[in-house]
């Protein structure tokens, strides 16, 4: 679209809602048989919202139990078989789809000018693979729950455990399935159908992203599948592939696994970088610093991301020069990290910053991203980590990455693109509100457990020495406030489903082809494919799109 | 463009600008599909790789218990298989149709024939109680975890090489099957896909039969 067309066309009466995805049809059967990313989207906001309620569930229990130095909820099985489902259901159900799938599905088609993904069919059968996935966890989860945790380390997971652990396993290869699926989509899709003029260079850094992500769904899930395939070849024909009784080699199995799992934690924050990456020039009314760094930086994440692996297995009986490597190799990872956190700061700097909702989120994400990070390259130092391996400081940085990290940021581009999902504004002090409570009770919950597991205090133990309370207490009063923080946007986001006020098409000013369309989108996306004349970001430019609309 | 799609037999989906861009998005999406199966296989040959330097001198003994003869027989007729699947594939493109069924049912044959062949060796293995798990035997106790590790990798790798020959040989009966005199269904693309998908089955193949069957088997 060009800019003497956005002048010209007439602001439709808000009256008279036009054709758009959401009133296409209102039956159930038109949101299963759907094939409109939009909707699939969708779908996939209401499940993993529903697995994340769930695993947040089993975390409630954990810190309920920790509050106290004894077993008084919970038995140590109980306890072990929480751990696990808040760990599975976190990780597969509800991380890795949770931006690709949802703000991805919905806004990559837009962000490049395409009326669909590639492959619409293969977008609605990966939601039902990761639904179908979903109900063997759970029903692993009502038939008496699995204790190995969510890293099934053999031989406990092949040989020793007795729990239903086969149902879980399948569960995690069919979601996987799903992942690569979406995956796939999103190459393909970013490859071959951009609009005209939209050059690589000229991609929003979110669609970058989730490239970049996409091309670690495709290679490092089926390493996942065929591992989990392999313990359950050793748990059903009880022959030794990893159970070093039978013949095989418990590191070869963390090996692989973790082949998978490390690139998993890139899979979970580069589109949390992405979304930053969008909302911060949109608030400070600036070019982003240093585009095109910002690009080779994903792509650089996304490659060292597969060469790290190793730094799970410091204390395992790994080789120490393969050690060695691995542990430069992760330090390595710091630099393209750091790039993009100098260049956010960067963007921000002199500009003009504006603090709604979703940049209360974001700046909180760059925060909780870079402690993280930083407490990442301490447990990538050999010899801390021998100390500090299988403590609270690891479940602490590991969370500040993925909870302070990807879920703030998912919940910014939520309140940031809900205006263009539902057409609808959320109430934005209450935006506020929740954004300050998650970030309070974020840091109350999970700052303590650096304290602890500098201190020593061992994690997936129910019970702990009294001296450890104090800080166990202000780990789960915080975890009650993150809770509330996060129940909050349930609440006020479906209350402005029907109340909210009418957002118009571009509430932020914001550029992107995403802005330039209807709020909501029309079923095609665009009444004409748009035409690119600008690189992204033009904040700075005294015409900018679709700013006086 | 639109009668160049209507000659190739393809219909342009609405959400697709031309017939080139779906074509291009089909033949990547396929691609990415076989870098996604490449890496499905990592972790197996990762897995014997572990096991032939861990344990060279079982699984040197071990490859010695697999039937070269019958090994290098499947490999010529999967080999003479995509050679068919080309010719099939050049077929459709110059509309002989005639020519494209007829070699895709050799191609799908020589795969059953392969699935057959592979399966007499499996009963045989069997037999020999080189199955892994509680029916494992071997006479030298010093290799016996080495040998049954071995026989592990061998038949989870060539098991799951066969789970996709199935699916190959099902996916060619079917392009067979719609490429009947009225139909023509199959559009030149869709041959193409289907002739990627058969070689990299073909070249996984080709990596299993050396690995298996030929290293180590004339060390002393």
């Amino acid at each position: 679209m060009t800019q003497a067309d956005q002048q010209t066309q007439p602001q439709a009466p808000v009256e008279v809602s036009p054709k758009n995805y959401l009133n296409e049809g209102y039956s159930l059967r038109s949101w299963l048989t759907t094939h409109d990313h939009k909707r699939i989207a969708l779908l996939y906001m209401f499940s993993i919202t529903f697995f994340f309620f769930i695993g947040g569930a089993a975390a409630t229990l954990i810190r309920m139990e920790l509050a106290t130095p004894e077993a008084d909820l919970v038995n140590h099985t109980t306890y072990n078989k929480l751990f696990t489902a808040h760990g599975v259901i976190m990780v597969w159900l509800f991380l890795i789809p949770s931006i690709p799938s949802t703000l991805g599905n919905f806004l990559m088609p837009m962000m490049i000018g395409a009326r669909d993904l590639a492959f619409p069919r293969m977008n609605l059968a990966s939601w039902y693979v990761y639904m179908i996935g979903g109900v063997f966890t759970l029903a692993a989860l009502v038939l008496g729950g699995v204790d190995t945790g969510w890293t099934f380390y053999t031989p406990f997971s092949s040989m020793y455990s007795n729990t239903n652990v086969i149902l879980v396993l399948v569960g995690v290869i069919i979601i996987g399935f799903s992942s690569i699926m979406t995956g796939l989509n999103f190459i393909v899709t970013v490859h071959t159908m951009r609009a005209p003029g939209m050059t690589w260079f000229r991609l929003p850094l979110f669609v970058w992203a989730n490239y970049a992500t996409s091309v670690i769904l495709v290679l490092a899930t089926p390493v996942l599948t065929m591992t989990v395939l392999l313990v359950i070849v050793e748990r059903v024909f009880q022959v030794g592939i990893f159970d070093p009784a039978l013949g095989g080699d418990p590191i070869l199995f963390q090996h692989l696994f973790w082949f998978y799992s490390h690139p998993a934690v890139y899979i979970m924050v580069l589109p949390a970088m992405g979304v930053a990456s969008e909302i911060i020039p949109c608030f400070a009314r600036k070019r982003i610093f240093g585009y095109r760094f910002m690009a080779y930086a994903i792509l650089a994440i996304s490659i060292l991301g597969f060469l790290v692996w190793g730094h799970h297995m410091f204390v395992s009986g790994q080789s120490v020069y393969a050690s060695m490597v691995f542990s430069i190799l992760s330090f390595l990872v710091a630099i393209p990290s750091a790039i993009k956190v100098f260049n956010w700061t960067a963007t921000l700097y002199k500009g003009s910053i504006t603090f709604d909702a979703p940049m209360l989120y974001i700046l909180g994400f760059v925060g909780l991203f870079t402690l993280g990070g930083m407490t990442g390259l301490i447990v990538a130092s050999l010899a801390l980590d021998v100390h500090l391996t299988d403590t609270y400081f690891v479940v602490s940085h590991f969370h500040y990455i993925m909870v302070g990290g990807s879920v703030m940021a998912y919940l910014g581009g939520v309140h940031f693109w809900w205006p263009k999902i539902t057409g609808r504004m959320y109430p934005e002090i209450w935006g506020r509100i929740a954004a300050l409570m998650v970030f309070f009770g974020f840091n109350l919950t999970f700052f303590p457990q650096y304290l602890l597991g500098y201190g020593g205090m061992p994690r997936r133990y129910h019970t702990y020495p009294p001296e450890f309370q104090l800080l166990n207490i202000l780990s789960s009063a915080g975890a009650s406030i993150l809770a509330i923080g996060y129940l909050l946007p349930l609440g006020y986001l479906t209350w402005s489903l029907f109340y909210g006020k009418r957002a118009g098409d571009n509430p932020w000013k914001a550029t992107g082809l995403e802005w330039q369309t209807r709020s909501p989108p029309p079923k095609e996306n665009f009444d004409h494919i748009p035409v690119v004349t600008r690189e992204a970001y033009d904040y700075s430019s005294p015409n900018e799109s679709g700013a006086d609309r | 463009m639109s009668t160049d799609a209507q000659d190739s037999g393809m219909q342009v989906a609405s959400h697709f600008e031309s017939a080139d861009q779906q074509r291009f998005a089909a033949t990547l999406g396929v691609w990415v599909f076989l870098a996604t199966e490449v890496l499905f296989f990592g972790p197996l040959f990762f897995g014997y790789l572990y096991g032939r330097t861990h344990f060279p001198d079982a699984f040197a003994e071990a490859s010695r218990h697999t039937d070269v003869v019958l090994g290098s027989v499947n490999t010529a007729l999967l080999l003479t298989s995509s050679v068919s699947m080309v010719i099939a594939i050049q077929a459709r493109k110059l509309d002989n149709h005639q020519l494209a069924r007829t070699l895709l049912w050799v191609t799908a044959l020589l795969g059953l024939a392969f699935l057959i062949i592979k399966g007499s060796e499996y009963h045989s293995e069997w037999q020999e109680r080189l199955f892994p798990g509680k029916g494992f035997a071997f006479s030298d106790p010093d290799l016996r975890s080495g040998v049954e590790y071995f026989f592990v990798v061998y038949f989870v790798m060539t098991g799951l090489h066969s789970v996709h020959l199935i699916i190959g040989i099902t996916m060619t009966v079917i392009a067979a099957l719609s490429l009947q005199q009225r139909w023509h269904k199959v559009s030149k693309e869709r041959m193409e896909l289907l002739g990627l998908y058969w070689h990299f089955i073909d070249v996984v193949w080709i990596f299993l039969y050396p690995i298996l069957y030929l290293v180590g088997r004339n060390s002393s």
